[in-house]
């Protein structure tokens, strides 16, 4: 019995009237977790009830505690009839079961019904006292943690990094289920928000799981999503990477106590399989010999035993695993194809970390993707979702042979996503080549991989520009030049990544988001049929939207995207293609050409005349974007660098392959031969719409930068005001004769449109800059498109804000002084209120066993936790103290960022994984579709923040909106919409309250729990 | 391409105070839409018509679901729903509870009820003020009505701690509740040129001076209290009242009166002469109106009987403000010197 989870249900408020007569509510609470079910007494009426219940225990497997979420009803007794219900808190004690997060959840969560949405709160106090026994990670993945910032979390640091782990589960939708037909929507609602938070924590801990057969202790860059397949069922997959952190205040490297030297594993097979099939971890690719160990051979014996556990698992929770669900007997083929796949996704050199520690990223040679259209058929058995993942593996398989064609042994920022219609399903994966540091991969000393890395020092700032392909044996045709900013190396023209920014790249100006806009339209068409014709659109849908990418970064006169992110989104009967990403001039890549026009017939004088205005126009937007993003590169002469300048007038013509392969790299076919300015042929009046279609790109008003990555380059001197927000529109096409071209200008305006009301919005935070704005289009109905931005708008320091590359340096400097200062912190964070004289001591026994999952004895490990409870009751305790008693609600920021301007993160407190349903059947009154929508979003940030708050945190980080699918009959007056969103609870400390701080508990910790102190007093 | 659905939602809640003014003043979104256009706002900024159109929209959503809580204001401190900062839910409450003068001119004194309600479009014409706004404005006054009638304490206290108003607002809001209770008319023709803040003035020193709370009984078994203690009027203190008519009905008394103030303001009064020849008239006027005040009826007319037996003789003899305020002073405090009469004036209509 490994845990006992302990509930207390203290109170309600702003309960809504149940009870016409009276006014009131007579309210008792149900708490349940897996099949136990606990019950308050009724408290009759009043809207404000004082339950102060018991300590309701549950005891638990530890695997049960990753997979269930605590389930608490609030209801309305009633004598006579059926008890109504008022609504459900679903709370995720996942937080509670690695010792370094929340020691316990405690505070107001928002009661919320599926149809009404949230109707009061309640107070609830959750608390986890974990057991031992000594193979304890046999089922569970307890202690892993889980990180959905896509970087190396702040107050940690990565000792080794083993690479990609990926997992997904399958199930029926309940909403598809015959019984649905007899359900009430409610019943449904909740029988599928449950389903999907169940899956999910199974999906955790599966991941878990694989992590620790890495030896590894944590997920970072965890990314999960589910696909709605409709009838066909509901796919709960995710993928991240795994890797060893150390809280960067032990210095001791932690190293598990039963790690083994590397050639050991080697040998050892992976035993997944009963009769072990040896087919050993034999990479065809050369790069194995390159001592990259993205761990597959790291296989144990403990392997074994998972695939047992599975076994006991599956049937239970009626759910099918990913590749590492295996069954025995009859399947004995299947296994060996499982297992053998299973091997080869090990071999994934994957990493969907989009930051890297400094030294990590060597080489970068280009963004690399794969899609493929698949036709969904009905999973006939959840426990075998061997399709899912082949269709994953394929592409993945697909991705690494393009990476491996561009000279890369890797690939970072990577990502997967989906678009579904009916039954057909595009996948997607995308990530950028790259040649990475073998160091970090490596179980190793990372001390001394630090030093080698400060003394063989790459070329600051222009390194990862270097092409990591043969110069003579190029993999596409590209232009070369010597690196602009060592002179040594060759570097592209133009380089397009998924990643941020290298913190120490040699960025001249500023960056800003570009995007390219695209539809095609589709024939109506079934099955087999449609699949078809979609892949047949999907090569020159990829071909366009990077034309209009190179144009855009061209016309912005800049050299590099950053962050790229394109999104195809399948409809009835259209395909849209989204493409943002930051643009951004490298010092070290050649200054780019400029755009030329060229006419197809040259004869005509005014066609001739036209042209020239044109061109014209088009170098006066080149000549304003410059200024505008403050680009001016030092002139260099051509002696110097030894290589051609670009010259800006040569012409040159562009071929347009229109044969290219479907999956293949787009982008290597754009990189357009040995030409320098980018010649655009006016042959038809599809060609002039594009050039027209660039120039009205609006640039955003003076005062307002935007870009997609974390942060903007130029501009490092945030406040600490941030707004994170979400933006949802929703358009319908006139159905009437519709054509590419206005299909095109119409989704160009929703962007523009959308773009210039979020400038005119957040005018009073000017000077700003939107970051991380992520679009994302779907297409829910026949003539509807829906686009979701969600951004983080950070206001800057104007007056330094014209400081730009030479800060860099000194930025970096910045950054490791704070590192060290972290290392004071960190001790000061955990002690608890009872020894405030003497700090250290104590908190040193806590680090060291908090740090160490797996490798201490099993009764250290349960002092650990005893201990820590303790120091949740002080702070509790403290919480009601007089300074807090007056503020109401404490502030809990939101980001998409990994980092909050201005403060500290102090603690990561674990991940917020939320999916939410809400469903109308009165739409107009609830003010109409915008109304609804409106209100509910409200409604996911409002819980998102209670449950931050309510483990003690003050912000969210890596906030992100996976999936906003929305859905209406407005004829019926009704409307549903599915909310998945996830990000890090953190306790920040802002910079300025620091020496504060550092004498008394953490103020931010005291914060936002307020509102739990007022209940105990 | 018709935009089917449009939404902007803050993790802070985005407040735009001048879009909180249309709205609160009950524009359409269309009307608030050609009106910021008309501010000038486009040209400042850049942007264009559909931008404004849509930002309108967001901020009237946004309001509309805040409104409920602003029903009650400590409703907003606590809920999750909306991140908004101490210092702009002050203000949403503030200006939320804000009236306009004219209208609350047209409804002091007036029941708070259905009846009244009705009356909300003729208001509306009259005044300009749009009839959402008059609806607002008179919901608040009856909700704050509501929610205090029961109340014990003081009345300024208990508007600000349910409400969470300023102090100044929470008075006004007293005085509001203060005059529907006790159905002060104030509506008459004669009356128009007093302000609401002449009225808010005499509610404070009447909620001061002559209710149950101010004259200090505080009841030796709170649960025989029937009255409110800030709200009604003390019935012992009217009836005593009545005792006034002795100033008037005893010749001896009034010749002494009169005698006692033309003594102390001789040389201090630029309207002595008027003052002295209409001592008899003003006094007469004065100690009926307070003599009569048993009646609930006459209570309602208070303000008018001042205004005509007071007021209006002296304003056409052409009395400075200063030399009302001289001579009601002296005329309290002769009475008090006759025979330590207790007399809480009505000294304040200005």
């Amino acid at each position: 019995m490994p845990g006992k989870l302990k509930v207390k249900i203290v109170a309600g408020r702003h309960l809504p009237v149940m009870d016409r007569a009276s006014d009131l509510t007579d309210a008792f609470v149900e708490v349940k977790f897996g099949n136990t079910t606990f019950k308050t007494d009724v408290c009759l009426k009043s809207l404000n009830p004082q339950w102060n219940s018991e300590w309701f225990k549950f005891e638990v497997d530890d695997e049960d505690l990753q997979d269930e979420p605590l389930q608490i009803t609030v209801l309305d007794h009633d004598t006579y009839s059926a008890n109504d219900a008022i609504g459900k808190v679903y709370i995720d004690i996942d937080p509670l079961l690695y010792s370094e997060a929340a020691t316990v959840i405690s505070g107001w969560f928002p009661i919320y019904d599926t149809i009404h949405g949230i109707r009061g709160e309640i107070n609830v106090v959750v608390k986890v006292d974990l057991f031992n026994d000594l193979n304890r990670f046999r089922q569970s993945s307890c202690g892993v943690k889980f990180f959905c910032t896509t970087s190396i979390p702040k107050c940690y640091r990565a000792v080794i990094i083993h690479g990609f782990v990926e997992e997904l589960v399958v199930n029926e939708d309940p909403e598809y289920q015959w019984i649905d037909r007899i359900r009430t929507p409610r019943a449904s609602n909740e029988a599928r928000q449950r389903l999907i938070s169940l899956m999910s924590g199974e999906l955790q801990r599966k991941i878990g799981l694989k992590v620790l057969e890495m030896r590894g202790n944590a997920v970072v860059g965890y990314l999960q999503c589910f696909d709605l397949e409709g009838e066909s069922g509901l796919v709960v997959r995710a993928i991240g990477t795994a890797c060893t952190l150390d809280k960067l205040s032990s210095p001791a490297a932690f190293l598990p106590a039963c790690n083994s030297p590397s050639k050991e594993m080697k040998e050892i097979p992976f035993n997944e399989d009963p009769n072990p099939n040896t087919h050993s971890s034999g990479p065809s690719t050369p790069l194995k010999n390159q001592t990259y160990s993205f761990s597959p051979s790291k296989s144990y014996s403990r392997q074994s035993s998972s695939s047992d556990t599975d076994l006991s698992l599956t049937p239970k929770t009626g759910m099918g695993s990913g590749s590492a669900g295996k069954e025995g007997g009859p399947f004995k083929a299947l296994l060996r194809q499982q297992t053998q796949s299973a091997l080869e996704q090990r071999e994934f050199p994957f990493f969907t970390l989009t930051a890297f520690p400094p030294g990590f990223l060597v080489h970068v040679g280009g963004v690399v993707s794969a899609r493929s259209v698949k036709l969904l058929d009905r999973i006939h058995n959840p426990d075998e979702p061997e399709t899912r993942d082949a269709w994953w593996a394929e592409i993945r398989q697909e991705i690494k042979s393009h990476a491996k064609a561009l000279g890369c042994h890797a690939v970072v920022g990577y990502s997967e996503s989906t678009s579904i219609c009916e039954e057909v399903c595009i996948l997607s994966a995308s990530g950028t080549a790259a040649v990475l540091n073998p160091r970090f991969l490596q179980d190793g000393t990372v001390e001394g991989c630090l030093e080698q890395r400060l003394e063989e020092n790459l070329p600051a700032g222009c390194g990862f520009c270097h092409i990591p392909y043969d110069e003579l044996n190029m993999p596409f045709p590209a232009h070369l030049t010597h690196c602009y900013n060592c002179r040594k190396q060759k570097v592209p023209d133009v380089l397009f990544t998924t990643i941020d920014l290298p913190v120490d790249a040699t960025v001249i100006g500023k960056g800003c988001l570009i995007q390219a806009r695209l539809c095609r339209l589709k024939k109506k068409a079934q099955a087999e049929a449609n699949a078809t014709a979609i892949s047949n659109l999907l090569p020159f849908m990829e071909y366009e939207v990077h034309t209009q990418l190179m144009n855009k970064l061209k016309l912005k006169g800049m050299n590099a995207l950053f962050g790229l992110r394109i999104q195809i989104s399948v409809g009835e009967n259209m395909l849209m293609g989204l493409a943002s990403a930051t643009g951004v001039y490298l010092a070290a890549l050649p200054t780019p050409g400029g755009i030329q026009i060229a006419g197809k017939t040259p004869n005509d004088g005014s066609y001739e005349q036209h042209i020239s205005h044109m061109q014209k126009k088009i170098n006066d937007t080149i000549a304003k974007n410059k200024e505008l993003y403050e680009i001016n590169p030092p002139e260099m002469s051509e002696e110097i660098i030894g290589s051609p300048i670009p010259e800006p007038r040569q012409r040159s013509r562009l071929l347009r392959s229109q044969s290219e392969s479907s999956d293949e790299v787009a982008e290597l076919d754009l990189s357009h031969g040995k030409k320098d300015a980018f010649v655009l042929e006016i042959d038809d009046t599809d060609a002039m719409e594009d050039v027209h279609s660039l120039l009205t790109d609006v640039p955003p008003p003076s005062g307002f930068y935007s870009c997609n990555t974390e942060i903007m380059p130029g501009i490092n001197n945030w406040t600490s005001e941030i707004q994170m927000f979400t933006s949802v529109r929703v358009i319908r096409l006139s159905s009437l004769n519709l054509t590419n071209q206005a299909l095109n200008k119409n989704f160009n305006d929703l962007c523009e449109n959308l773009l210039k009301s979020l400038y005119f919005k957040l005018r009073s935070m000017i000077p700003c800059c939107l970051c991380h704005v992520n679009f994302t289009v779907s297409l829910p109905e026949d003539e509807l498109i829906q686009v979701t931005v969600t951004a983080v708008a950070i206001t800057f320091d104007k007056n330094q804000a014209l400081q730009t590359a030479k800060t860099h340096a000194e930025k970096s400097l910045q950054r490791a002084s704070t590192d060290n200062e972290e290392l004071l912190q960190f001790p000061l964070e955990l002690c608890s209120d009872s020894l405030p004289s003497h700090p250290f001591p104590p908190a040193k026994e806590h680090l060291e066993s908090a740090s160490s999952n797996s490798g201490i004895p099993a009764a250290q490990r349960a002092v650990t936790v005893e201990k820590a409870s303790p120091v949740g009751e002080g702070n509790f305790r403290n919480r009601s103290s007089p300074p807090c008693a007056n503020s109401t609600v404490g502030v809990v920021k939101m980001t998409p960022l990994s980092f909050i301007p201005g403060a500290k993160i102090t603690k990561y407190l674990g991940i917020i994984n939320m999916f939410f349903i809400r469903e109308t059947t009165s739409l107009r009154e609830e003010g109409g579709v915008s109304g609804f929508l409106h209100a509910f979003i409200a409604e996911v940030f409002a819980m998102v923040r209670a449950h931050v708050a309510a483990l003690g945190g003050n912000a969210v980080v890596s906030y992100i909106m996976k999936q906003c699918v929305f859905m209406e009959n407005p004829n019926k007056n009704q409307a549903q919409c599915l909310i998945n969103v996830s990000g890090d609870a953190v306790v920040f400390v802002r910079e300025s309250e620091l020496e504060v701080v550092s004498t008394q508990q953490p103020t931010a910790n005291c914060q936002p729990a307020c509102a739990g102190g007022e209940v105990t007093t | 391409m018709t935009s089917e659905l449009d939404i902007f939602v803050g993790n802070t809640t985005l407040i735009d105070e001048d879009v909180y003014r249309l709205w609160l003043d009950g524009y359409s979104v269309s009307d608030a839409v050609a009106l910021r256009v008309r501010s000038g706002i486009l040209e400042q900024t850049g942007a264009t018509a559909a931008v404004l159109q849509s930002d309108t929209m967001d901020h009237y959503r946004t309001f509309h679901m805040l409104e409920r809580l602003l029903h009650a204001p400590p409703k907003l401190l606590h809920q999750l729903i909306f991140q908004i900062p101490p210092s702009r839910q002050a203000l949403l409450i503030e200006r939320y509870y804000a009236f306009d003068e004219a209208f609350v001119r047209e409804v002091l004194g007036k029941k708070l009820s259905k009846g009244t309600k009705k009356d909300l479009d003729d208001i509306s014409t009259k005044t300009g003020i749009t009839l959402k706004s008059c609806r607002r404005q008179f919901d608040n006054f009856k909700r704050v009505f509501k929610v205090v009638e029961e109340m014990r304490g003081s009345l300024v206290d208990n508007i600000q701690q349910h409400f969470l108003l300023s102090d100044r607002l929470a008075r006004d809001y007293a005085a509001i509740v203060f005059f529907a209770n006790n159905r002060f008319e104030t509506g008459k023709k004669k009356l128009q040129y007093l302000s609401f803040g002449d009225f808010a003035f005499c509610a404070e020193l009447m909620i001061q001076n002559w209710t149950l709370g101010a004259v200090g009984e505080a009841p030796t078994d709170p649960d025989s209290q029937v009255d409110d203690m800030d709200m009604d009027l003390d019935k012992e203190f009217l009836q005593d009242l009545k005792e006034l008519k002795v100033l008037v009905a005893d010749k001896d008394l009034l010749d002494l009166h009169k005698s006692l103030v033309c003594t102390a303001l001789r040389g201090k009064l630029g309207v002595f002469s008027e003052m002295e020849a209409n001592f008899k008239n003003l006094s007469r006027g004065l100690v009926n109106v307070a003599a009569k005040l048993t009646h609930t009826k006459d209570v309602r007319d208070l303000f008018v009987d001042l205004v005509e037996k007071f007021i209006e003789p002296c304003r056409s003899d052409h009395w400075p403000l200063n030399d009302v305020r001289l001579f009601l002073n002296q005329y309290s405090a002769s009475v008090h010197s006759l025979d330590g009469f207790r007399f809480a004036c009505s000294g304040c209509i200005t």
